[in-house]
């Protein structure tokens, strides 16, 4: 009986092989995988887009402005409570750059007629979620936009905001 | 005495020819004839006979062999075009203007490359419904469907690649719009398209990542599935045309005729080639390749649109969330087309266009609802319907993804129900039908993008849009 089991859960020599050449195969399909994804993925370049922005002085955006910065493709919004806030230009459809439309108070995409709040909210579809965010700093004064991660968010929220020297 | 291995040692000429051409030219008789097909490293993609029906022009429409000139023409002006063009965002959009003002015969290259690609997009779908229709896909042919459908891949791919290196508002915005649809694959969409663009936009990167799909791995791909597809022709023979009784049409009774593929098959091809590179010289001297100006990522052009093939994906777009309108509903659709040759086929059906005559008057139906239908449903969606706020506390993804699809879904069942019931067809007959319906139904949406979507992306007449 016990030598039954045993033969059962022997590995003939040929199987082995078989194993061990199939398991080095997979191994190698990994690893060049691997190497084509390391080898072929995004290459970031320093100082463009994707960088650190220092937008200007609190004091230089009046409150209810949007400044446009066509190099970091972010919007600086200062809403009516004096909060920052920097939307992504990009729209959240299928990527056309939005303009602000001044007259309207919206963005207002030309690609497929979506319309965006001041602050990103979705006023028209096809649009499926806000405008995208980038992360404000303020430092003595200074507004800073980090454009290195667009933050993606399915509803838009007054802890996006960024106020001068702390919460006002 | 003569060395029994090498007959004829004094007549060099005569031997280096034989080195090269084994068989004598011309053949003396179709033993001679096949042989040479047999023999020949292009050739010998071809059986070396062939039924005489399925030479019949109007059952093939020479749709593979076009397909084929196309990619031809395509792989030698493309190669003529690399000489004058350096992928890179400084130079591209200005190699252009040079190729179009400076460069002898440029802007003609650059045409006959531009409009051949274009009309490979048409040639390659209408191929594939050709052998639809006529049963092509049938047993042993059905992994040949599969490779057409890859092919067909390959061919967008190619051309949306290609899209982008002119460099200008056109090819950049396009591309955006394009590649966007990527990114609502879940999970993996934005690393995919990040991958693809070699960032998040469309940049530098984007064009020289493009520029090497585009001339180097795509086309290597696509000659070598090619070559698989041509080959499993040969392997398979040719489908054979038949009339609605039964009988093989282009010959008399049941009998299949063979005849030699030279010069039966052969010297039709090189008609037909030479025909349709007549024909595309002929347009690309007086219709231009468009160029606008330079891409400006500042700047969306209004309306931006994606390329033309892909018109009916954006047109869905705007009527459904995301996810649906660009993956769940093309990979519906590709599904569908991938798993047809392997569902039951009426024996009595091969060969015959439309299946059987009840299968051509199901087939009316279907394209004419499917151009009475699906104008009147954008229509509702565009005015009437407002599902996002008529389920205000749903999801996007539910209110304007699954309850539309599902609806959808439900029209195709009743339709599918309908009609086998209306006509007593057969389940063949039937998915004959509702193929149709959905193919017009692409076909319309395609054609109400490109030419009845103007500013903003708003319904308005044809004449109307810029």
């Amino acid at each position: 009986m016990t030598d039954r089991v045993h033969v059962e859960n022997t590995v003939s020599r040929r199987d082995f092989l078989k194993i061990a050449w199939g398991a080095a195969g997979a191994l190698a399909l990994v690893e060049a995988a691997g190497v084509g994804l390391s080898f072929f993925a995004p290459r970031i370049v320093e100082g463009e887009f994707g960088g650190g922005f220092e937008a200007g002085l609190v004091d230089s955006f009046p409150v209810g402005s949007v400044t446009p910065f066509t190099q970091g493709r972010f919007y600086l919004v200062r809403m009516s409570d004096g909060g920052f806030l920097a939307l992504y230009r990009k729209c959240t459809h299928l990527g056309c750059a939005v303009p602000w439309n001044p007259a309207e108070g919206r963005f207002v995409c030309p690609c497929h007629a979506s319309a965006f709040e001041r602050d990103g909210t979705v006023i028209n579809p096809p649009a499926p979620r806000p405008l995208d965010r980038f992360v404000v700093t303020i430092e003595d004064g200074m507004v800073k936009v980090d454009t290195g991660k667009a933050i993606s968010r399915d509803k838009t929220s007054a802890d996006d905001l960024v106020y001068a020297g702390g919460v006002a | 005495m003569t060395d029994p291995l090498d007959p004829r040692p004094e007549d060099l000429k005569q031997r280096v020819w034989e080195s090269i051409q084994r068989d004598e030219l011309p053949p003396r008789d179709d033993r001679g004839r096949m042989r040479v097909v047999m023999n020949n490293l292009v050739l010998h993609l071809h059986p070396s006979k062939v039924a005489k029906a399925s030479l019949k022009f109007t059952y093939t429409w020479g749709l593979g062999g076009l397909a084929l000139l196309l990619v031809m023409l395509l792989s030698l002006t493309g190669v003529m075009l690399m000489f004058v063009y350096t992928p890179s965002p400084d130079t591209a959009y200005q190699d252009m203007l040079s190729l179009q003002t400076e460069i002898r015969f440029g802007q003609f290259i650059r045409n006959v490359h531009h409009w051949s690609g274009n009309l490979l997009v048409i040639v390659a779908f209408l191929h594939m419904l050709r052998v639809f229709f006529t049963g092509g896909f049938r047993t042993p042919r059905e992994f040949n469907w599969i490779l057409g459908l890859s092919l067909l891949l390959l061919v967008i791919a190619a051309n949306f690649t290609g899209y982008l290196l002119p460099w200008d508002q056109l090819a950049y915005w396009a591309v955006t719009v394009g590649s966007s649809l990527l990114s609502f694959v879940p999970l993996i969409g934005e690393g995919l398209r990040n991958f693809l663009l070699g960032g998040p936009e469309v940049s530098a990167a984007t064009l020289t990542n493009f520029y090497g799909l585009h001339v180097a791995i795509i086309p290597l791909t696509l000659m070598g599935v090619i070559s698989f597809h041509i080959w499993r022709v040969r392997k398979d023979g040719l489908s054979i045309p038949h009339r609605l009784d039964g009988s093989i049409d282009g010959a008399t009774g049941h009998q299949i005729e063979k005849v030699t593929t030279l010069p039966h098959l052969v010297s039709r091809e090189l008609a037909f080639a030479l025909v349709m590179t007549g024909a595309i010289l002929l347009w690309s001297v007086w219709v231009d390749a468009p160029l606008e100006t330079a891409a400006n990522p500042d700047h969306s052009p209004n309306p931006a649109k994606a390329a033309w093939y892909f018109m009916g994906l954006q047109e869905l777009l705007l009527h459904f969330h995301p996810v649906f309108g660009a993956i769940v509903i093309p990979l519906l659709g590709l599904g569908m087309l991938a798993f047809l040759p392997y569902q039951r086929f009426d024996l009595s059906a091969e060969g015959v266009w439309f299946r059987s005559q009840k299968g051509r008057w199901m087939a009316y139906v279907g394209a004419i609802t499917g151009i009475v239908g699906v104008p009147l449903l954008v229509l509702l969606d565009e005015y009437y319907l407002d599902l996002p706020g008529t389920f205000p506390n749903l999801p996007t993804a539910i209110s304007n993804g699954w309850i539309p699809l599902a609806a959808l879904l439900l029209m195709l069942i009743t339709y599918y129900d309908g009609m086998k019931r209306f006509f007593k067809a057969s389940a063949c007959e039937t998915r004959q039908s509702v193929f149709v319906l959905l193919v017009m139904s692409f076909i319309v949406l395609t054609v109400i993008g490109v030419a009845f979507r103007g500013e903003g992306m708003t319904l308005m007449a044809p004449w109307e849009v810029q």
